[in-house]
C-alpha cells in the first residue's frame, strides 16, 4: 500500500484526529481505486461485447447492430444480431459472470488458489449430469440445469466427505478432487463416445466448452438462476471474512466457520452448476478470475465482485479470439481459455514452490 | 474374479504398521499366481464378448483355423490383437508406475497423474495432424518426445524451490500439464470430424480398432524398457534407503537417473501409442503389488507389470459385458478402480513419502 510512505514523516505525538483523517483518507483512496478498477474491468466486457456484435461475415455497420437491437434493423440484420451474436455475448456474460463468482467463492473457502472448481471436478460433475440427462434421459431446457447442479452437488459433497479429517487441508481437498475428476472425465468420455458421431462437434462443447449454440430458452433459464444467486451471495457477503480466517484463528476467536464455508460452497456449486449447464465446462475461467481480481482491487468482498466482473471479461476477450483468430475453424472458447488458464496454474504451481509452500 | 483380487490388498490395509505382523505370500508365489490369473483373463478376453464364443472354439481357432469360420475370424483378427495390446500397454503402465514411485520416493506417482501420457499424446496428435505420420512406427518416436518433454517440465516445476520435490507438488503439476495438452489435442482435432471422432475413442484409453501391426512395431519397445526396468529394479531398493546410503553402497546415482528417465519415456510413450492416455491404472496395480510383496522392487516391478496387465485386460471384459452389447472403454474402467486408490492414499495422509 502507498499509505506507508505518507505516515512516516508524521510526528509520532500526531493527534488521534489526525490519524483517524489519515485512516479515513486510505479507505477513500481504496474505494477509488476499487471503482477504478471495476470501471476499468466493465469496459473492457463492453468493449468486447460491442466488438462481438460488431465483427462477423455478414459486414454489418454499428447503424445496422443498433437498429436491429432496437427493433428497427433489416431482417437479415434482426436475425443475425437477435439470433445469433447477441445470445452469444449474453452466454459469455452470464457464464463467466458464474464462474468467477463461484471460483472467488471455492477458492476463499478452501483457502488455496489452486482449489478451483474444474481443477476438484465440480465442473465435470456438472458437465456429466448435463451430458447425462440430456442423452439417457432425454431432458432439456431448465431440468438440464437442475441436474447439472445436482452433479456439481454430488461431487462436491463426496469431496467433502473424503477430504474432511479434523478440519480442510486445502492440499488434501485437491488431491481428492482430482482423483473424484478423473473418474467424472471417465464417465463422460464413454457418454460422448455413446453419442451419435454427427454430434461430434456438439460433444466437443461438452469436453471443452462453448457458447456457440445457445438459443434465448437456455439464456432466460441461466439468466434468472444467475439473479437469484447473485442476490443470495450478496446477502452471504458479509461472512466471507469470518470463512478466510484459518480453522485456529476462528476457533481461538470463538467462531465455528463450518456452516458458513457450507453455504459458501453450495453458493459456488450453483454458480459453477448454472454456467457448466449453459456453456459447458469453460476451463479455467472459475481458476485465474478470483486471483486476477484480488491483484487488482486486494482481499474483501470487494474481490468477490471484482472476480465476477473479471470472469465475464475474460469469456467475452476469449470467445471474440476464438471466433476470429482462427482462420477457417469455429473453436469453442473454452480452448483458448485453456490455453490461457494452463501456464497460468503451472506458473502458479512454480511459484507456491519458491515460497516453499504447498499453495 | 481378478479385480477383487488385485483390490484387495490395497483396500484391506487400512493402517500403515500392518507391514511386520501380516502374513504374506512368498514372492514367487504371488508372481506365479499372478501370471496365472493373467492367463485366464487373457482367455476370458478371447471368448467373452459381444459374440460369445465356446471355448474349445478358441483353441480351435489356434490350432487348427477355418479359413472363413466367422468365431475364428472374430477369435484371430479382433480379439486376439486386442487381448495382446491390453497386456503390452497394461503391463508397461504397471513398470512405469513401480519405477517412478521407487525412483521418486512418491507414492502418488503414476504416469497419468504426472503428466507424462499427456505430453504423449499431444504429440502424437501433432505427429498425425500435421506431419501426416500415419504408422506406428512413425509417431511413437514423437510419443517419447513428448513424453520426455512433459517428464521435463513436471520434475522442473515439481521440484523447484527448497522443499524439494513433494508428492503432491508432483500430482498437480501434471494435472496442470494434462490440462494445458488437452485443449491443445483439441484444437488440432477440431477442423477434422472424422479425427476427432477417432480421437475421443483413444481418449479414453480404447483397446478396440487398433491393428496387430501396432504391436508389432511397438514390441521391441516395450522389451527395451522391461530390460531397463530389471535392470534398474535392485538399485531402487538402495535408493529406496535415501541417496546418501544408496551412493555408499556404491549406487551411481547420475547413472541410475538417466537410465530411469529412459526406461519410464520409453514405456509410457510405449503404452499411450498402445492404448491411449490411461490414468491411475499403474498407481493402483502399483500400491497392490506393494500390499502383496512388500517393497522389494526385484519383485514389485515385475509384479506391478503383470497386475497392470490383468486390470487393463480385465476392465476390457468387463468393458464389454456390463454394458452390452455397447461397450466400456478400458481406460474408463481403469479410471474408476484406480481412483479410489489415490483417494485411499490421501486420506491416509501418505503425502510424505515411502
Amino acid at each position: 500500500m502507498s499509505a506507508a510512505p505518507v505516515t512516516a514523516p508524521a510526528p509520532a505525538g500526531g493527534s488521534i484526529d489526525a490519524v483517524a483523517r489519515r485512516v479515513g483518507a486510505a479507505r477513500v483512496r481504496r474505494r477509488r481505486r476499487v471503482a477504478g478498477v471495476v470501471v476499468a474491468i466493465s469496459l473492457v466486457a463492453l468493449a468486447a461485447a460491442t466488438a462481438s456484435l460488431l465483427l462477423g461475415a455478414a459486414g454489418l455497420g454499428l447503424g445496422d447492430v443498433v437498429a436491429a437491437l432496437v427493433g428497427q434493423g433489416s431482417p437479415k440484420a434482426e436475425f443475425v444480431i437477435l439470433r445469433l451474436r447477441l445470445p452469444r455475448v449474453l452466454a459469455a456474460i452470464i457464464a463467466g459472470t458464474a464462474l468467477g463468482l463461484g471460483g472467488a467463492l471455492f477458492q476463499t473457502t478452501l483457502r488455496n488458489p489452486l482449489a478451483s472448481p474444474d481443477i476438484l471436478g465440480v465442473t465435470g460433475g456438472a458437465s456429466l449430469a448435463a451430458v447425462g440427462s440430456m442423452l439417457l434421459l432425454g431432458l432439456d431446457g431448465p431440468a438440464v440445469s437442475v441436474a447439472a447442479f445436482a452433479g456439481a452437488l454430488v461431487v462436491a459433497a463426496l469431496m467433502w466427505g473424503l477430504a474432511w479429517r479434523d478440519g480442510l487441508t486445502g492440499i488434501r481437498f485437491v488431491l481428492v478432487g482430482i482423483g473424484l475428476a478423473s473418474i467424472v472425465s471417465g464417465l463422460l468420455g464413454w457418454l460422448i463416445t455413446r453419442a451419435d458421431v454427427r454430434e461430434a462437434s456438439e460433444a466437443l462443447v461438452w469436453m471443452v466448452g462453448g457458447i456457440g449454440s445457445v438459443g434465448w430458452p437456455e439464456l432466460a433459464t441461466a439468466g434468472g438462476a444467475l439473479a437469484v444467486l447473485l442476490v443470495l451471495t450478496a446477502f452471504f457477503s458479509p461472512r466471507m471474512p469470518l470463512i478466510a480466517l484459518s480453522d485456529d484463528s476462528a476457533r481461538s476467536l470463538g467462531l465455528d466457520a463450518t456452516r458458513a464455508r457450507l453455504v459458501a460452497i453450495v453458493l459456488g456449486v450453483a454458480l459453477v452448476a448454472v454456467a457448466t449447464a449453459l456453456a459447458g465446462p469453460i476451463a479455467f475461467v472459475a481458476l485465474v478470475a478470483a486471483p486476477i481480481a484480488r491483484a487488482l482491487v486486494g482481499n474483501g468482498q470487494a474481490a468477490l465482485a471484482a472476480s465476477a466482473l473479471v470472469g465475464a471479461a475474460i469469456v467475452l476477450v476469449a470467445d471474440l479470439v476464438a471466433q476470429h483468430a482462427f482462420t477457417g475453424v469455429a473453436v469453442p472458447v473454452g480452448i483458448v481459455t485453456g490455453l490461457i488458464g494452463a501456464p497460468y496454474l503451472l506458473w502458479l504451481i512454480a511459484r507456491g514452490n519458491r515460497k516453499g509452500s504447498d499453495g | 474374479m481378478p479385480r477383487a483380487a488385485t483390490l484387495a490388498p490395497t483396500t484391506g490395509t487400512p493402517g500403515r504398521p500392518a507391514r511386520a505382523g501380516r502374513r504374506r505370500l512368498p514372492p514367487a508365489a504371488a508372481l506365479g499366481i499372478a501370471v496365472a490369473l493373467l492367463a485366464v483373463v487373457a482367455i476370458a478376453s478371447l471368448a467373452i464378448g459381444a459374440r460369445q464364443i465356446p471355448f474349445d472354439v478358441v483353441v480351435q481357432a489356434f490350432t487348427s483355423p477355418v479359413a472363413g469360420d466367422a468365431d475364428h475370424v472374430v477369435v484371430r483378427d479382433l480379439r486376439l490383437p486386442r487381448a495382446v495390446i491390453g497386456i503390452m500397454a497394461g503391463a508397461a503402465l504397471g513398470v512405469v508406475a513401480a519405477l517412478l514411485q521407487g525412483s521418486t520416493r512418491n507414492p502418488l506417482a503414476d504416469p497419468g497423474l504426472l503428466g507424462i501420457n499427456a505430453g504423449a499424446s499431444l504429440a502424437v496428435v501433432v505427429a498425425i495432424a500435421f506431419l501426416g505420420i500415419a504408422s506406428p512406427f512413425g509417431f511413437i518416436w514423437f510419443a517419447f518426445g513428448g513424453a520426455a518433454v512433459a517428464a521435463a517440465i513436471v520434475y522442473a516445476i515439481g521440484s523447484s524451490g527448497g522443499a524439494g520435490a513433494s508428492p503432491a507438488k508432483l500430482a498437480l503439476t501434471g494435472a496442470a500439464l494434462t490440462a494445458a495438452a488437452t485443449p491443445l489435442i483439441t484444437l488440432l482435432l477440431i477442423s477434422d470430424e472424422g479425427t476427432l471422432s477417432q480421437y475421443r475413442f483413444w481418449s479414453v484409453g480404447s483397446l478396440a480398432g487398433r491393428g496387430i501391426d501396432t504391436v508389432v512395431v511397438l514390441w521391441p519397445f516395450l522389451l527395451l524398457g522391461l530390460l531397463l526396468a530389471g535392470w534398474l529394479a535392485g538399485r531402487l531398493n538402495l535408493l529406496a534407503l535415501g541417496d546418501d546410503v544408496a551412493r555408499g553402497l556404491g549406487v551411481r546415482l547420475a547413472t541410475t537417473r538417466v537410465v530411469t528417465a529412459v526406461a519410464v519415456i520409453v514405456l509410457a510413450g510405449t503404452a499411450t501409442s498402445l492404448a491411449g492416455p490411461i490414468a491411475l491404472l499403474g498407481l493402483a496395480v502399483a500400491h497392490a503389488a506393494r500390499g502383496l510383496v512388500g517393497g522389494d522392487y526385484r519383485w514389485l516391478t515385475p509384479l506391478a507389470g503383470v497386475l497392470g496387465a490383468i486390470v487393463l485386460l480385465a476392465a476390457d471384459v468387463i468393458g464389454r459385458v456390463v454394458v452390452a452389447p455397447a461397450e466400456l472403454e478400458a481406460g474408463i474402467v481403469a479410471a474408476i478402480v484406480g481412483a479410489p486408490v489415490l483417494i485411499a492414499l490421501v486420506r491416509r495422509g501418505k503425502g510424505a513419502s515411502l
